[in-house]
């Protein structure tokens, strides 16, 4: 019975490159998104902070 | 300086709809929570029976109540931390008037039955397109706005709008693509196995993206403004959205956990589930944070106590899912009310709170008055947070219960609890508790309506704000010399909705073109073969009724599974499904084997009074079945769509649909006269309209034989015969 269950995959021709791209990719996504954080400016980051709490907003009752 | 208006009437309209269509989508709710103690309180009312109304709920609140929250959020937030008005008035109100239309328009499809019968995809294809044109309208009206702001850059709450619009767009296309019978008909394009993944991949990626991301903006500009105090980390909330959505989108196979579906998919959704923890608790964390030194403001102010019982209620959530997601929780959890719990928890809490907390903030700065009453505020949140706490408490252990009931064996190998019923029965007070909790939660609602309406009387509404801002400066040449990729892309909206496009459509890719593209994935059965008409027609009042609300068609791999209903289901058993009807939710057993189980009286019985045949059923009469004269107008061209979706019927066999059909309903009939009783009845039913001038229906003219057919063929194609996989 686990003939119905087993080996989808193995049908398709070079399957064994897709964990590997997954992976490759994943891992790329992960460091640019780290290095992006870690290496912004910290001007950019206390300006864009304070954006919601804009006094000129008649926010006050 | 340049002065401008704010449009705060289009922010009002959102939040009266969030309001109106929360009371209504929380009392069918109420309604349907009855229903598990009361069976037959609507007796005899189609349109107010369990398995249509169950769509009614889930649509309700998710697109009627949280989606108009979510807009509300969206249009006042944006407009503010972009300093400018919203790109069209006019495409804010087809957005809204377009959106409310669509709603109403479930609300009249769904109880008349019409549906695709994929959760939270359930409205028919024209409502589809309808539903796909408001969504680019809303979506142009964002983009515009974005690109006349007068802020330089764009602050993270953006970024999750923006993710929400792409991936939204994508997933409600890709997930409808459906061939049209007629004007209220069509069949899923997907078939079987490849219909679940696509659905799945759509129902996880709704909660993600509709339910998560706007409401993470919401929080990350709401939060702060109400604490005055910034976001904790500005740096963790880049981390947060673009982790979140990048692997958010991999995740949906983990509702699909010894299934049919192949084991490569059902592995990679574990493990992305898993990972998904840690984007989700870091936003949980930093919105948390944020209210740090200023937790005194929380015992005084209602709305950041509703806003912190939202945080704690996706914290909460958020870190169930990733458990549920684990093979071994999942194999306990799945089709109980554990999952109730668990959407419950994410809608009540999560959604439900955030969107009063915002509401509360609002509605007096809208209206320039203070909260009518702090006092019913408070009230609001103390009977909601119980009616929360009461709600999911006793749905935990109805799970838990009825899963180690299911899985109980004697000493002898034979199931202890061999009766579904006997699992059902017990958890009967726990069902009674959910509608209590679920009463509490609504009257809080009430409460906070009342609330607002007393304070919008009382107020006047400032319905364009009138404020002042520079112009967006013209960056000079020599300034983007030295720029790094950070502030280029943190000032390009357009470059920063592709990134998160590409990000989004990555995981979704990955899993879904291997299983479309490659046929063999799914290895057929010889013995499979299409639906006969009249099973076709029978599986349409299956879909219709909304069965699949309450009976899986998806025995899983288990001994207790396969001692209970036989042989686990595989996955070229589904391959003329169109659409899959797998269920997520087994009030009642799974119906996969249950062709062959019974004779067709103890369908008729069933149907008729489920409680004759076994007592204490949960499940409601179907009477109508038993009087509707099957409508088989459309019967050759559903066979010809099938057809055209690639499932063999020959032309042959579609010319000669009607003889085949009435010759199978014959043979029904027949059966079902070998029961003196029924005959008794119908000879009866049959003279009583004679008398009276009615016409008269015969019996294998009407509903239920069809659907005696088509649940008399369910899984005996691999039961019939012995079975080979065709290579």
């Amino acid at each position: 019975m686990l003939k119905f269950i087993k080996q989808h995959m193995e049908t398709i021709a070079g399957i064994e490159i897709y964990p590997m791209i997954s992976l490759l990719i994943f891992f790329t996504f992960f460091v640019l998104l780290f290095w992006w954080v870690f290496t912004s400016r910290k001007e950019y980051i206390e300006k864009v902070k304070q954006l919601p709490l804009d006094p000129s907003d008649s926010q006050n009752l | 300086m340049q002065t401008f208006s704010y449009d705060n009437k289009i922010v009002n309209k959102f939040m009266i709809a969030t309001l109106v269509w929360g009371a209504v989508g929380m009392l069918v709710g109420l309604l349907l929570a009855f229903l598990f103690l009361f069976p037959n309180l609507t007796d005899d009312i189609p349109w107010l029976s369990f398995g249509r109304l169950r769509p009614l709920h889930t649509n309700a609140v998710i697109f009627a109540f949280v989606g108009n929250a979510l807009f509300a959020g969206i249009y006042y937030s944006m407009q503010r931390l972009l300093k400018a008005r919203m790109f069209s008035d006019f495409l804010s109100n087809v957005n809204f008037w377009g959106w409310q239309l669509i709603i109403v328009a479930a609300a009249i499809t769904l109880p008349l039955g019409i549906t695709t019968s994929k959760e939270y995809a359930e409205l028919e294809w024209p409502i589809d397109i309808a539903i796909a044109l408001i969504w680019v309208a809303f979506g142009i009206n964002m983009i515009g706005t974005i690109l006349k702001r007068r802020e330089q850059h764009l602050y993270v709450a953006i970024w999750f709008y923006i993710a929400t619009f792409v991936t939204v767009a994508v997933l409600h296309i890709f997930n409808s693509f459906e061939w049209p019978v007629n004007l209220l008909k069509s069949y899923s394009v997907y078939a079987g196995v490849q219909d679940a993944l696509v659905q799945w991949w759509y129902g996880h990626n709704a909660v993600a993206f509709f339910l998560t991301t706007p409401f993470l903006g919401i929080m990350y500009y709401f939060v702060p403004k109400i604490a005055n105090r910034p976001v904790y980390s500005y740096k963790l909330s880049i981390v947060h959205f673009w982790s979140l959505i990048f692997i958010y989108i991999w995740a949906g196979p983990h509702h699909l956990l010894y299934s049919s579906l192949p084991d490569w998919a059902q592995n990679l959704g574990v493990v992305f589930s898993v990972m998904l923890i840690a984007p989700s608790w870091g936003g949980m964390i930093n919105g948390l944070l944020t209210l740090r030194g200023v937790w005194d403001k929380v015992r005084v102010e209602p709305v950041l106590k509703f806003m912190v019982v939202a945080i704690t209620g996706y914290g909460m959530a958020t870190f169930e899912g990733p458990m549920l997601s684990l093979k071994n929780i999942n194999a306990i959890a799945h089709f109980t009310d554990w999952v109730i719990a668990h959407v419950h928890v994410g809608a009540l809490a999560w959604n439900g709170f955030m969107a009063f907390g915002m509401i509360y903030w609002l509605v007096p700065r809208l209206t320039k008055t203070p909260l009518f009453s702090n006092r019913l505020a408070n009230l609001h949140f103390w009977i909601g947070t119980l009616g929360i706490v009461m709600y999911a408490l006793p749905m935990y252990v109805a799970g838990f219960t009825q899963a180690f009931l299911w899985k109980q064996f004697n000493p002898d190998g034979s199931l202890m609890y061999g009766n579904f019923l006997e699992t059902v029965n017990q958890i009967v007070p726990m069902y009674w508790m959910r509608a209590i909790g679920g009463s509490l939660y609504l009257v809080g609602v009430l409460i906070g309506i009342y609330n607002i309406i007393k304070t919008y009387a009382k107020g006047s509404a400032v319905e364009d704000e009138l404020t002042e801002a520079l112009p967006l400066q013209k960056i000079k040449k020599s300034r983007m010399a030295g720029e790094t990729l950070h502030g280029w892309l943190e000032r390009k909206p357009v470059q920063l909705t592709l990134l998160a496009t590409v990000a989004i459509l990555i995981g979704g890719a990955i899993q879904i073109i291997p299983t479309l593209l490659i046929k063999s994935n799914i290895p057929t059965i010889s013995s499979v073969k299409p639906y006969t008409p009249l099973e076709l027609e029978g599986r349409d009042i299956y879909i219709r009724e909304g069965c699949v609300s309450c009976h899986s068609q998806m025995v899983r791999p288990f001994r207790s599974e396969t001692e209970r209903y036989g042989e686990y289901s595989k996955a070229g058993e589904f391959v003329y499904d169109h659409p899959f009807l797998w269920g997520s939710k087994r009030t009642g057993p799974d119906l996969h084997r249950v062709g062959g189980k019974y004779n067709d009286n103890w369908h008729f019985n069933h149907m008729y009074d489920p409680q004759s045949t076994s007592q204490g059923s949960l499940m409601p009469a179907y009477k109508w079945l038993i009087r509707n004269k099957l409508d088989t107008d459309d019967l050759q061209k559903k066979m010809q769509v099938m057809a055209n979706l690639g499932v063999p019927y020959t032309e042959e066999e579609i010319q000669q649909a009607y003889e085949d059909l009435t010759a199978q309903a014959m043979k029904i009939e027949e059966s079902l006269k070998n029961d003196p009783d029924f005959v008794l009845s119908y000879e009866a039913d049959r003279a009583d309209k004679t008398a009276s001038g009615e016409p008269f229906i015969e019996m294998h003219q009407r509903e239920i034989v069809a659907l005696i057919a088509y649940l008399q063929r369910l899984g005996t194609d691999i039961k019939a015969s012995n079975t080979s996989l065709n290579e």
